[in-house]
């Protein structure tokens, strides 16, 4: 018998799975030429109910389900975290579809079991069950990136996606394996226990194919080759939500795995792929004319910065309350930097490139200034989630003594800023060549947008509440 | 509400007000007309306010006032971010000075932009509150990030309202300067994690103290760290290069603000923090800055000579004239201290005053070249008249505001180091030389161009932005002591520190008012 309790432990995964059969049920009930807002109104509920669920499960921490599942501060931050992207997509797509004429309710389906992996990504202290929660989140991505299926570079991308994608897996399920040969465990809390005492050598090859899969999925360097083609490709709200989402929950299991295992070795591992990728991330961005591509590049970067978090090993609170931050703050920006792009990008996508954002400041004042906002955090600028975030790391950097990855990363901002800049420069002083059609900015869009920018200056204006609640997870997790 | 409990907030009333009349402003209907008139009233009110500061302020208390301190971000353990506004006789004026200068900058703008006005005045007020929490603020976070938030709004200032080649002027200014302040970043954090604060104060106090882990090899790196990001600012050749373009591109009432507050940020950093916390490095580091500074003077005032350009020539004029703010700033002299900070002031009325000069025959003629004017003076005698005041005072005639600044920091630099003095001296001889030359190429002589003999004089609201600063230049240059009674203590206090550091360091060894941190409250300086 099962006691109730350890239902509750995965009631937001439960809500969203349930929600999920029901958008795939009604879907084959609805006219072919209905364009299925319906349909994205009943996961956008699922969403806030699960939310509802995490903040429920707040008050039951614990372990569950023969300690594969663990609600704590930790998992219950990244829940929010996927959770508000996920509502954030759901929304912004119901316009996005209907102007691609996409007519799949699959579509929200596939997002709310992406969820479901993702959110089970950030609570499960077991190596199986993260392996098949990071399959899950994966397999609704993969199918998502190939959504625009009559664009060819959508195939293409969902293609890449999943071979890549499949590959990374089973580097990440080898090291499992592994794990499991050096210490006899795939309970990270036992592993944890395990290596304290000794490390045998297979452990570290463990740890460093159970990094190539992760490493993959955050799009660091050297595994972030796919990246933008991936990005070009895919729909534009669902480059937003993959380039979040997932990437906030891989960074919860590399957390958790890492750090929660204190796994042997994984220090220089984890310095030298920081380094690469903010600086291959921002040379690639640096000239790059597509806005999707540009985004891309600049998540390689991103997801750089967060690493430097990781290194900074001396005071694991410190970084991995920053890894924490950076995560939430990243999600903001960026889902709502791609909201604007996918409302800009028009049918089949026709304008995703800089000259098309000419002009844009004065045609569509709110939403330019806007993206602004979310670009700006982007460049680290004070008052947006982006500076706290860059800021408690390259702090956690220094409280560990990471001089020179400190510089390197403060060095790569300030270049950072070139190519964020040069979009606001096209927005607000360049004339328009072509006159690029702006639509006017539906409702469900604007409430979508609005919670990005809410939760971007949030984060930059009041970062206290949310850093003392990261810390609160890292303590929690270093226990 | 009477003085004393106005006290407390004053300064967030002052830097927030212009801010909250963008806000305000971001939801008026688009009249133009009323756009402007709400835009120089919420300036002029910000002026009012600020007004309360010089007028009770105690010129004989050494500490900051107007002390605003309550907690922000909490980090962690420790003090975390606090919202620290306070002032001293330093940035006492240099607050006066942005608060003055803005309305004025409103009224030149009036006519000449006419696109997107709306944007114009919210960006100028979101300028004015960035810029304002710069001198007010005591935490070097909050200082961090009112210094990047001047950025955006000028950038944009430049981008979007300036002249043909305004798109590459605004990236570089705004690149320049975003990169060089990444270093400031990076010194700050380091403060942070080896102090547990952000306050000034704290820091000083720790610093002054000796009791920061690693602080012997890290001062070099963290001093640098500051002086990048404040040199570029400065701008000090050679890192000015993106000054001429930026004044050039930018829009008459950007120029002003660029040349008139934002140059003095630099100085106003290197002088708060590069010698107030880094004091026996900065006097390690002196010889060479002082190099740079008087290169800049005499490199400044030679390119400034060969200029067809008007606006180009008072761009690289302010190189000029800023070397001798840094010249005074490392002296470390009381007289040459002293002298910077009223040159920064100085600097900040009559440049502003030359840019927006600038700009009215701009807008007559829609050309800053200066062949294509000659013979103004027919035309335009008021107009010469504001220009010939100006320019006296730029060159630093006696009895105007620049000959005070300019022989304070001579005076200075000559008890440092004789021959400081003598090179930048000859730096007056050739500012001198340019601007009168100008000015005789612009308004002497017959009209030659047709289009200039019927230019219209200056018109009310022209006079009405100038007038102010033609007496500004006037009452500064017979009555300094109006602003030096508050600048002194302060400056003395800078420079008290340094002693305090070299006596902890042992070097000199001389006795000081036991500074207290954070109550500084000392009534008599010493050193004077």
């Amino acid at each position: 018998m099962i006691p109730a309790v350890d239902y509750i432990r995965i009631l937001p995964e439960i809500v969203l799975t349930v929600f999920g059969i029901i958008v795939m049920m009604v879907d084959p009930l609805l006219k072919d030429q209905d364009d299925r807002k319906s349909l994205g109104a009943v996961a956008a509920v699922g969403i806030v109910a699960a939310i509802i669920a995490t903040v429920y499960q707040s008050t039951y921490p614990g372990t569950s389900w023969w300690g594969m599942v663990r609600v704590d501060n930790f998992s219950i931050f990244f829940h929010i975290v996927v959770l508000v992207v996920a509502l954030v997509t759901t929304l912004m797509s119901f316009e996005y579809l209907k102007v691609q004429n996409i007519r799949h309710g699959e579509y929200y389906g596939l997002i709310l079991f992406g969820t479901v992996g993702m959110g089970l990504m950030s609570s499960a202290v077991e190596l199986v069950l993260i392996f098949i929660a990071l399959e899950i989140s994966s397999i609704s991505t993969y199918v998502l990136a190939g959504f625009r299926r009559r664009a060819a570079e959508s195939t293409e991308s969902s293609l890449k996606y999943f071979l890549l994608g499949s590959f990374a897996t089973a580097f990440f399920l080898y090291g499992i394996a592994m794990m499991f040969g050096a210490t006899g465990s795939t309970n990270v809390g036992e592993i944890a226990r395990v290596l304290q005492n000794d490390a045998p050598t297979l452990a570290y090859v463990a740890v460093a194919l159970m990094f190539v899969g992760l490493g993959f999925k955050v799009a660091a360097a050297p595994f972030q080759i796919w990246t933008p083609d991936v990005y070009e490709g895919a729909p534009a709200p669902v480059v937003g939500f993959m380039s979040t989402a997932p990437k906030a929950a891989a960074f919860a299991v590399l957390l958790r795995v890492l750090f929660a295992t204190s796994a042997p070795g994984w220090f220089w591992l984890i310095w030298i792929s920081a380094a690469l990728s903010m600086t291959l991330g921002n040379m690639g961005a640096l000239v790059q004319q597509n806005v999707k591509r540009l985004l891309a590049y600049s998540s390689i970067a991103h997801a750089g910065y967060l690493l430097v978090a990781f290194a900074a090993i001396k005071d694991t609170n410190a970084g991995i309350s920053a890894a924490m931050f950076y995560s939430a703050s990243y999600a903001a920006m960026n889902v709502g930097a791609f909201a604007v792009v996918s409302h800009f990008a028009s049918t089949g996508e026709k304008y995703v490139l800089l000259d098309d954002y000419a002009g844009l400041g004065r045609r569509s004042p709110l939403l330019a200034a806007t993206l602004t906002i979310f670009l700006l955090s982007l460049i680290g600028i004070p008052i947006t989630g982006g500076f706290f975030a860059k800021f408690y790391v390259f702090s956690a950097a220094l409280k560990s003594n990471l001089v020179g990855l400190t510089i390197i990363g403060l060095i790569n901002s300030a270049i950072g800023a070139f190519y964020y800049l040069r979009i606001i420069v096209y927005m607000y002083m360049r004339d328009e060549r072509v006159s690029t059609p702006v639509p006017r900015v539906p409702v469900a869009l604007g409430f979508a947008l609005v919670v990005s920018v809410v939760a971007t200056i949030y984060l930059g204006v009041f970062p206290g509440r949310v850093l003392n609640y990261a810390l609160e997870s890292a303590r929690m997790l270093m226990q | 509400m009477n003085a004393a409990s106005l006290n407390g907030i004053i300064l967030t009333l002052v830097t927030f007000l212009p801010a909250a009349g963008a806000l305000l402003l971001a939801f008026f209907p688009r009249r133009d007309r009323d756009i402007r008139w709400f835009a120089l009233a919420i300036s002029i009110a910000t002026l009012l306010a600020s007004l309360h500061l010089p007028w009770h302020f105690r010129n004989g208390d050494m500490g900051f006032q107007f002390e605003q301190n309550v907690g922000w971000i909490p980090l962690g353990a420790g003090e975390g971010i606090r919202y620290h506004l306070g002032i001293d006789g330093i940035s006492l004026w240099l607050v006066i000075l942005t608060t003055f200068l803005v309305p004025l900058s409103v009224l030149i703008s009036w006519k000449s932009i006419q696109d997107r006005v709306k944007e114009f005045f919210i960006l100028l007020l979101l300028l004015e509150t960035a810029m304002i929490g710069v001198f007010v603020s005591l935490d070097l976070f909050l200082f961090y990030f009112f210094w990047e938030a001047t950025l955006i709004p000028m950038a944009l200032l430049i981008g979007m309202y300036g002249h043909e080649r305004r798109i590459y002027a605004a990236i570089k200014f705004f690149l320049f300067t975003m990169i060089a302040s990444v270093f400031m970043l990076g010194a700050i954090i380091w403060l942070y994690v080896h102090t547990g604060s952000f306050d000034f104060v704290t820091i000083q106090a720790a610093l002054a103290g000796g009791q920061v882990d690693g602080i012997a090899t890290a001062t070099k790196w963290l001093f640098l760290g500051f002086f990048i990001a404040f040199a570029v600012k400065v701008p000090l050749f050679p890192l000015h290069t993106w000054l001429p373009d930026a004044h050039v591109e930018a829009p008459t009432a950007g120029s002003v603000l660029l040349a008139g507050v934002l140059l003095k940020m630099g100085t106003y950093g290197l002088l708060r923090f590069n010698l107030g916390l880094f004091a026996e490095e900065a006097r390690r580091n002196a010889p060479w800055i002082i190099a740079l500074a008087i290169i800049g003077i005499i490199y400044g005032a030679l390119v400034a000579m060969v200029q067809p350009n008007m606006k180009k020539l008072i761009a690289y004029s302010s190189v000029s004239h800023l070397g001798f703010v840094v010249l005074g700033i490392f002296s470390f002299t009381q007289a040459g201290v002293n002298g910077a900070v009223y040159q920064m002031l100085n600097h900040g009325v009559s440049t502003g005053a030359l840019f927006m000069l600038a700009g009215i025959v701009y807008e007559r003629r829609h050309t800053y070249e200066i062949k294509q004017y000659g013979g103004l003076a027919t035309p335009m005698p008021v107009y010469a008249t504001f220009f010939l005041i100006i320019t006296l005072s730029s060159i630093g005639l006696p009895l105007m505001n620049g000959f005070v600044g300019e022989f304070l920091i001579l005076t200075g630099s000559f008890q440092a180091k004789a021959i400081y003095g003598i090179l930048a001296a000859s730096g007056v001889i050739w500012s001198a030389a340019y601007m009168l030359w100008m000015y005789q190429r612009v308004f002497y002589g017959t009209v030659k161009n047709e289009a200039n003999a019927a230019l219209p004089d200056m018109n009310g609201r022209e006079r009405v932005a100038l007038l102010p600063l033609a007496i500004a230049a006037l009452v500064m240059g017979v009555a300094p002591v109006l602003w030096l009674n508050s600048i002194d203590p302060a400056v003395a206090r800078a420079i008290s520190m340094r002693q305090n550091q070299q006596a902890v360091s042992g070097g000199v060894t001389t006795p000081l008012p036991n500074v207290a941190p954070a109550t500084l409250n000392v009534p008599q300086v010493t050193g004077r």
